[in-house]
C-alpha cells in the first residue's frame, strides 16, 4: 500500500510541480519567478524525498540537503541582486 | 569558562547539528562534534554582535512548542482561505509599534509573525520601533495588532528580560 | 514495520502532499505580489515537514537504528522560510510592485520602503 501512496503523492507533488512552472513563464514580474523558483526548490526536496521512500535508500536524503541550501542561497542572491543592483558590493 | 565557550548555545546547536547530519553517536564523531563545536564559536567571535542572553529556557521551550502549535494552524487557515474565493480576502498593511528595539528579539519576532496566522514581516523601520506587516485577510486592524503583541511580543520580551 | 507505523507514514505523507500542493495553487492563483508571497511561505513550510518527519519515521524502523537527519532539513527550512520571504518583500517594495487596489493602508509602503517611521 506505501508504494500505492507514495506515487500518488509524487503525482500531487508534480502537479504542484507543473503550477509552479506556470507562475516561473506567466509571472508578471521578476519577482513572481523568483518564488515560483523559490517554492520549485521545495517541491523538488519533496520529490527527492519521496523517491528515496520509493527506492527505500537513504542516500537521497544528501541530495535534498543540497538543494535545500542551494535554494535559499540563491534566493537570498536573486533578491540581493534586485535590491541593490549587485551581489557583490 | 567564558574565555572558552564564548557562545555556549551556538556550541550546543553545533554539537547537536553535527550528531544529526552524521546520524551517529559513534565515540570518534562526538570528538569531531565537540572539538568543531568548540572551535567554530571561537573563530566567529569577532563576527558577532553582542546580544541579550537568554534569561528564560523553560519560557522559550514553550514559546517554540507553542509556535510550532500556531504554524499548523496558521497553515490550515491559510489553505482554506487560499482555496475559497479570492473576492472575499482583504489584504492589507499594518504597522506594529514594537517595544524592544534590540536585534535578536526584533528578528525573532519578524520570524514568527512570518511563520504564523496569515501575516509576512516586510519591513522594520531602521530605528527597529515599528514592524511594517502584510495581512492576507484583514478584518480587524487594532484586534490583528494586539493578538500579536500579546501572543509573541510579551514572552519574547520576557525570556530575554528586556 | 508494522500496520501503525505505515498508517502514521502514510497519513504525514499525503498532508505533507497536499498541502505542498495547496501553497502551489496559492503561488498560481493569488492575484497579487504580497498575497502570492503568503501561499509558498507557510503552506510549503508545513507540507515539507510532513513529508520529511514521514520519511524520518519509516528510515527508524526500516533500518535498523533511529534516522534523524531529516530533521536537520526541516530544520533548517523551518528557519530559512521567514527570511527568504521577507527578502522577498523587501525586494517587491524597492521595486513598486503594485499592492492589489483593493489593499488596506496601501500608503504605509512609501514609508516601508525608505524604513522610516510611520507618519502619524
Amino acid at each position: 500500500m506505501l508504494t500505492l501512496i507514495i506515487l500518488i503523492c509524487c503525482a500531487l507533488v508534480g502537479l504542484a510541480l507543473l503550477l509552479n512552472l506556470y507562475r516561473l513563464i506567466q509571472g508578471p514580474s521578476v519577482l513572481d519567478r523568483i518564488l515560483a523558483l523559490d517554492t520549485m526548490y521545495i517541491n523538488s526536496i519533496a520529490l527527492i524525498v519521496l523517491l528515496g521512500l520509493f527506492f527505500g535508500s537513504p542516500l537521497y536524503f544528501e541530495g535534498a540537503l543540497l538543494i535545500a541550501m542551494l535554494g535559499f542561497v540563491s534566493t537570498a542572491a536573486l533578491c540581493k541582486y534586485l535590491l541593490r543592483g549587485d551581489i557583490i558590493e | 569558562m567564558k574565555r572558552l565557550l564564548p557562545h555556549p548555545f551556538l556550541t550546543l546547536i553545533l554539537f547537536v547539528v553535527w550528531l544529526l547530519l552524521n546520524n551517529s553517536i559513534a565515540p570518534g564523531q562526538i570528538l569531531l562534534a565537540a572539538i568543531l563545536a568548540v572551535v567554530i564559536p571561537k573563530l566567529t567571535t569577532p563576527l558577532q554582535k553582542t546580544h541579550p542572553t537568554l534569561r528564560k529556557p523553560v519560557l522559550a521551550a514553550r514559546y517554540v512548542l507553542m509556535l510550532l502549535w500556531d504554524i499548523v494552524l496558521s497553515n490550515v487557515e491559510v489553505a482554506i482561505q487560499v482555496l475559497g474565493p479570492l473576492r472575499k480576502l482583504n489584504p492589507g498593511f499594518i504597522v506594529i509599534p514594537l517595544d524592544t528595539t534590540e536585534h535578536l528579539p526584533v528578528t525573532l519576532l519578524a520570524s514568527s509573525i512570518s511563520l504564523t496566522p496569515g501575516t509576512v514581516s516586510v519591513e522594520v523601520s531602521k530605528d527597529r520601533r515599528h514592524l511594517y506587516v502584510h495581512v492576507l485577510n484583514l478584518d480587524d486592524e487594532a484586534k490583528t495588532i494586539a493578538t500579536i503583541k500579546q501572543r509573541y511580543e510579551k514572552p519574547l520580551k520576557e525570556m530575554f528580560g528586556c | 514495520m508494522n500496520a501503525v507505523t505505515e498508517w502514521i507514514v502514510v497519513a504525514l505523507l499525503l498532508l505533507g502532499s497536499i498541502f505542498l500542493l495547496v501553497g502551489s495553487i496559492g503561488l498560481a492563483r493569488l492575484p497579487d505580489f504580497f498575497t502570492r508571497l503568503h501561499a509558498p511561505t507557510k503552506a510549503s513550510t508545513l507540507g515539507i515537514g510532513g513529508v520529511l518527519i514521514a520519511s524520518c519515521i519509516y528510515f527508524s524502523f526500516d533500518q535498523n537504528g533511529l534516522s534523524v537527519k531529516e530533521l536537520v532539513i526541516t530544520l533548517f527550512l523551518l528557519i530559512t522560510a521567514p527570511i527568504t520571504a521577507h527578502m522577498l518583500a523587501k525586494a517587491a517594495l524597492h521595486q513598486d510592485s503594485p499592492p492589489l487596489e483593493r489593499t488596506r493602508n496601501a500608503d504605509l509602503t512609501a514609508t516601508a520602503k525608505d524604513r522610516e517611521n510611520p507618519t502619524q
